[in-house]
């Protein structure tokens, strides 16, 4: 956590504010790598998982980017984002009921067949609006672009900026709810 | 979903950011002070001798506590709002206000004769206070709350505390203006039930309401 990669940090953000979209995928990658270092280290213990912490974490840095300082370093601010997250979902874990093994059993069985583990965010994604789900699987899963997306849900651009951007204000609303 | 699809949906948003914390502060203090002043003076004015009032040392000084406790919990409330906040830096400016009521306090107790103390204290109005602060800070109070969701406090219910501060700062700024109590004793002890009643709501109100 150095001040030249502050810095790195802080100018993408700037270009990405300025409305940079590649700049942008950079910086949330970039700040992926911090933030999945961080919630390794306070996940170690066990009970919440560190991705669902680094995916939460990512998309409040996004709906919240505008509290961000242009002055003020960057890695301090992601670090509070990123520890609030944790707090909230080790909270919300400790609220959820324990679960019997018996109750498991089927979800350990077919764990196996499942490539990847689907994170809480699979779950909010699940509770949006079928339009809304459309778009953001388009883009984030398929990788579609903006253009491809409209095409292909017969819709036009502006529609799927805005379904895009309301899906994503869900999601970050309703994570880990339930 | 995994991450790098999400960082892709993230990235394709490229709706314009949420406006700068700064422009929102701006609009909630001018808000608030507007609801304040609407509700202050629809429903009391100030007080018909305000004038004369106005050369005493007591009533101005209600002012000082007043407007020193709305100016240094709004710019804490304001600092709350950034998640990397430390707020432990701001309360020497949070201690001014009751400082100055300690120290009003005291030299009121030395001017006065002891058997009259308690009459300044209980004075006429104090109903009127515990009704008016709350009402005329409820406005002011949920616009802050509403400014503090739209930034990212990571101690929620604190930042709301220091939202009802603020408001209670406020409202009680406008309120001193129709009290005919101006005795340090009475804005010790009635000011600050009103005025910590708001803070109680702005916690209770962000913990509700302050989410992200």
């Amino acid at each position: 956590m150095s001040g030249a990669e502050d810095e790195h940090l802080a100018s993408l953000l700037r270009q990405a504010l300025a409305g940079d979209e590649k700049a942008y995928g950079d910086f949330l990658r970039d700040a992926a790598l911090v933030i999945r270092g961080w919630a390794r280290r306070w996940t170690a213990g066990g009970g919440v998982d560190a991705e669902d912490i680094v995916q939460e974490a990512l998309l409040a840095v996004h709906v919240k980017r505008h509290t961000w300082r242009g002055d003020a370093p960057v890695i301090p601010w992601l670090h509070a984002i990123a520890r609030h997250k944790f707090v909230d979902a080790v909270r919300r874990q400790a609220r959820r009921p324990t679960v019997g093994i018996e109750e498991y059993e089927e979800t350990l069985a077919s764990a196996e067949s499942e490539k990847a583990r689907d994170w809480e965010i699979g779950r909010a994604l699940e509770g949006l609006a079928p339009g809304q789900r459309a778009v953001v699987n388009a883009i984030s899963i398929e990788g579609c672009t903006i253009a491809e997306t409209a095409q292909r849900l017969d819709m036009n651009e502006t529609a799927v900026r805005v379904a895009l951007h309301r899906g994503l204000a869900a999601i970050a609303r309703r994570f880990g709810r339930n | 979903m995994d991450t790098n699809d999400l960082i892709k949906a993230l990235a394709a948003d490229t709706r314009r950011p949420g406006l700068s914390m700064n422009t929102v502060w701006l609009g909630a203090a001018s808000g608030a002070l507007m609801l304040a002043g609407l509700v202050f003076f629809m429903m009391l004015g100030p007080r018909p001798d305000i004038a004369a009032a106005a050369e005493t040392v007591r009533f101005l000084f209600k002012f000082a506590v007043t407007g020193a406790l709305a100016a240094a919990a709004f710019a804490a409330m304001r600092v709350a709002a950034w998640p990397e906040a430390e707020l432990r830096k701001l309360l020497p400016y949070l201690c001014v206000a009751p400082l100055l009521v300690l120290v009003g306090v005291a030299l009121e107790l030395v001017a006065l004769p002891s058997d009259i103390w308690a009459a300044k204290l209980i004075g006429t109005n104090s109903l009127l206070c515990l009704t008016f602060i709350p009402l005329i800070g409820l406005a002011p109070l949920a616009l802050f709350l509403l400014t503090l969701r739209h930034g990212a406090p990571s101690r929620p219910a604190l930042s709301g505390a220091l939202a009802g501060l603020a408001a209670g700062g406020i409202a009680a700024t406008f309120y001193a203006a129709h009290c005919p109590d101006d005795s340090p004793l009475f804005v010790a002890t009635w000011y600050t039930i009103a005025v910590l009643g708001l803070t109680l709501l702005g916690a209770i109100g962000a913990r509700l309401a302050v989410r992200w």
